[in-house]
Formats: structure tokens, sequence, C-alpha cells
């Protein structure tokens, strides 16, 4: 176990930084943490798709670029600082398409420099995308089928339940931060609680267990996802939300917000 | 002329689930209540078994293998029908889910393509949903092709547009032709101002139906089980359900 600010320690200015949707465990805690340090040019990689976290870190001056399938406060509405950023030009965004984002990832999963997938042709996605290549499948032929690069982030950041001493981390069914881990240098990851005793010795608890092997560190952050929610732990708050996206609308109602919760005087969480 | 004895939701939730009777499998996205409703109402009818995969849900989703699941699903043919809407649609049913202008130069952005340039291509039965039926959404011709409507043949593509269905009118897709037919108007809205508001040519037969109205049956599951199965994902939505329910 580290302390957050250590964990965080580990991101540096420009990193190409891996983070998972609204509702898979995102680590908030921790993001408000980066901000408050300053960090500067993050290439955010949304696995596939990001919103509050993004959004903070965007408005925040935090990031250079994005590379996601769509960004979104959801049913609250767009997210306001990421599509003035866009608007404006003032980051590089570089749109892609779910399944694309996790085949990129698989490829490093797999050590290969690149995998195939169904779908894009004819898009504008595709047409925009001049790392990506349309190919004949060399088995059958009059078959065009996309490649795509391997994507390898330098650093996986997210929220889980819990984990154990020995860094191995609980994420249940959410197996889209497994291939961020396994695809990632660096693993970074806030846990709600620490539990004693190995994840692995538990068979049940064990085939939701991303084991310490891809783990590069561990801090504990109770309610380390908030105001976003943690599934099985605590619903997402949706009154807290709304006022951001209300106040993420103007410059002057992003600076408020960011002042009552991500400058130094909550450097205590 | 009397207050139907139904809301416009509850009309728009028995148009799309008439489109998924019959299936095994549907799967509805993040934030689309009147979809998600109208695959709990066919599945609440449904002779024979019928899944439906909510996203975002906990218990109304079978999926343990990450957010690639529902793709490479959808790419093995197990997911017979999907929901797809878009910030601009024409008529040849491609769609815009990333904003308007001469991309990357945008003057709107919305947020972006999500899955649409996979899934357009291999679910066998995509159904558009957009409730604003409006000039500036149903365009002549998109700014930017998140997924295509229709493809050249060489192009694997088991899946693609089924159908449109706006808060005024249901289009159906004809994709030998690659255009749109309307296949009726909702009641109370006139032809002319379907043709008014309506960016893009489409076909339509000399004499348009009006879209049946739900019947007592259809309200009744909407307003019991759909409703509850509803609450975990769409608390709003379900509770404004289940309200109307109560008022008739």
């Amino acid at each position: 176990m580290r302390p957050l600010a250590a964990l965080i320690g580990e991101i540096g200015d420009g990193a190409l930084l891996a983070v998972p949707p609204d509702y898979s465990g995102v680590a908030m805690a921790a993001t408000r943490a980066l901000i408050r340090r300053g960090v500067r040019g993050l290439r955010l990689l949304a696995v596939p798709q990001s919103g509050l976290q993004t959004d903070l870190l965007i408005g925040a001056g935090c990031v250079a670029a994005v590379e996601s399938a769509a960004v979104s406060l959801g049913d609250l509405g767009p997210a306001p600082r990421f599509t003035a950023a866009v608007l404006a030009r003032r980051i590089a965004m570089t749109d892609s398409t779910c399944p694309a984002i996790h085949a990129a990832l698989q490829a490093t999963e797999k050590g290969v420099p690149f995998f195939p997938l169904r779908g894009l042709i004819g898009s504008d996605v595709l047409r925009f995308r001049p790392d990506w290549r349309v190919i004949d499948n060399p088995f059958a032929g009059g078959d065009p089928i996309v490649l795509l690069p391997a994507i390898a982030p330098e650093v996986a950041l997210f929220h889980a339940p819990f984990a154990d001493r020995a860094g191995n981390v609980w994420i249940g069914r959410r197996r889209e931060l497994v291939s961020m881990a396994h695809a990632a240098d660096k693993t970074l990851v806030t846990v709600e609680e620490v539990v004693d005793g190995n994840l692995m010795d538990d068979q049940t608890l064990a085939a939701g267990v991303l084991p310490a092997l891809y783990v590069a560190g561990v801090a504990q952050a109770p309610k380390g996802a908030w105001p976003l929610g943690l599934a099985g732990r605590y619903p997402p708050d949706r009154a807290h939300l709304a006022r951001y996206a209300e106040l993420a609308k103007s410059e002057a109602g992003f600076a408020r917000y960011l002042a009552e919760h991500a400058d130094a005087a909550q450097a205590a969480e | 002329m009397s207050e139907p004895g139904w809301s416009k939701a509850e009309l728009l939730v028995a148009v799309l689930a008439r489109m998924l009777d019959g299936l095994g499998h549907v799967a509805v996205g993040a934030a689309s209540p009147i979809p998600g409703a109208a695959a709990f109402l066919a599945q609440a009818r449904a002779a024979r078994a019928m899944r439906v995969t909510v996203l975002g849900s906990e218990s109304h989703n079978d999926f343990t293998d990450g957010g690639r699941e529902l793709f490479d699903c959808a790419a093995q043919g197990r997911i017979d029908a999907f929901f797809l809407g878009g910030g601009q649609i024409d008529g040849q049913a491609n769609l815009n889910l990333v904003g308007c202008g001469d991309y990357p130069d945008l003057t709107v952005r919305f947020p972006g393509s999500y899955g649409s340039a996979y899934l357009y291509f291999l679910i066998p039965r995509v159904i558009l949903f957009r409730e604003e039926h409006s000039a500036r959404v149903l365009v002549p011709k998109v700014d930017f092709i998140s997924a295509p409507g229709v493809s050249p043949p060489e192009v694997y593509r088991p899946g693609g547009p089924h159908a449109l269905v706006t808060s005024k009118a249901v289009f159906a897709f004809e994709r030998e032709r690659g255009g749109f037919r309307l296949a009726s108007v909702h009641p109370g809205i006139g032809v002319d101002e379907v043709t008014a508001q309506t960016g893009f040519a489409f076909e339509r037969p000399a004499q348009v139906p009006t879209t049946p109205a739900p019947e007592a049956e259809t309200l009744a599951l909407i307003r019991g089980p759909v409703g509850a199965a509803l609450a975990e994902v769409y608390p709003r939505f379900a509770a404004t359900l289940r309200r109307h329910g109560e008022a008739s």
C-alpha cells in the first residue's frame, strides 16, 4: 500500500494514460490529486469512452490529447469542457469506436503488432485515422478488413472495491480493467479497502482478481470513485453530477467547481 | 379532441416493441429508456424466451468479459437487434454522432461514435430512434459518417438499418434501394408536417397509415412489469411510466 500522492507520482507529464468509463471504477480521488499536483500534457486513452474524469482533467488544463469512442456525461448531457476544448482545437481529439479501442489493447495483451476488426469501412472514423489500414483478407480474398495498430498505454489508472496487501486487486466482472492492465506498462489502482489474507487463495474470489503480477501500485482511497459510483458499493452522486454539468458550462463556473473540489484545501484526500 | 389514454412515450415504446417481437436477443445501449422499455415489453409478451441485455445495468446484463463482450457477441451473430441514434441522420441512413461542420473543424461537437461504426455492420436489425423530428436532425447528407447506412457488396455486412422511429413517424429502410419509405405517421401528425420537418427525400405510399395506438394489454404491461424492470437502470423514466398508470 502506498499513499495516494506517491501513487500518482508515477504519472508524469505527457503520459499516455488509460482510463475506464464512468460506470467501471474511475479513480476520481486520484484524478483530483493529479489536478492539484498540476499534471500537464496528459494523453488520455478512454477505454472505450469517458465522462466526468476526462472533462475535469481537460477543464483543469491537464490534457494535450484524447483518444476515445465518446466523451459525455451520459443522461446529464454533453461533457462541457471537452466540447469547448475540441471546438477550440485546444486538444488533439482522435475519434475512435469502442471495439477498436478494446481490440488495440488486446493486440498489446497478445504481444502482436496489430489486430483485425470488422465494421468501419466507409465511415469517416476510418477515413480520419491514417494510422489504420484496410487489407484484403489473406485467407479468403475479396474481403476487405481493417487493421488497427496495437496500443500500449504507459499507465492504466482505475478504482476497485478491494485489494490484498500483496497487491492482488478484485475487479469482479469489470474485465475491461484487466485488458487495460495487461496492455499498460504500469497499472495504478486505488481501492475502497485493503483486506487481510491473499485473494488468490479463494477460488471464488480469484476468478475476479487482477493479479499483482500486473499491478505497479495500490493506494487506499475510500469513496475513491465519488462522485461517480462503484458497482456493488455506492451509486453515482446524481445531485453532485448535475451541479457539475451545470457549473462546467462556463469557464467561471468550472473554476468555481475546481476551487471547491480540487484545490489545495482538500489536499488531505 | 379528447386526450388519448396513453402518453407519447408509451406510443413510442409500443412502436419499437413491435419491431422486436419474435427475436431471441435484443441489446440496448446506455441512456436509452424508451428502447429499453420496448425491449422489456417485447420480452414480457414473447412466446419463446427473449434475452434483453441493457448496457450499464447490473441485473439485466449477463456479460462477464468486460466492455468488449457486447462487440464480440455481435460479431458472432448472437445479437438480433440494437438501437442507434444520431445527432444527424440522412436519407441513406448514414449516422453522425461526432459533430457538425468540416471535421475536424467542427461548429457543433457531439459525444462521439461509440460502437456505431461497428455494430451497424454486424447486428441484423438496427432500429434508429431519435425523438426529435426536425430538418436539423434529419438532413440530406450528414457532415460526418460515424457509420454508413449501406455498404458496397464486397464489405462484410450482415447488419444494418431496419427502420427509423421519431416522435412524429415511422420510416422503413429499404436496403436494396438504400433509402427510407414513410411507413406511418403518429396519431395527430400530418404527412405534410412530416415532409416539412424531414431534410431528406423519402418514398411514401399514396395513403400513409396512422401508427396504431398502444392496445390496453400493451399499456398494462408497460405500466406494470416493464416499468418495474426498468426501475434499476432508468429510475426517473420508470417512475413516469408508473405515474401515468396510476393517473389513468
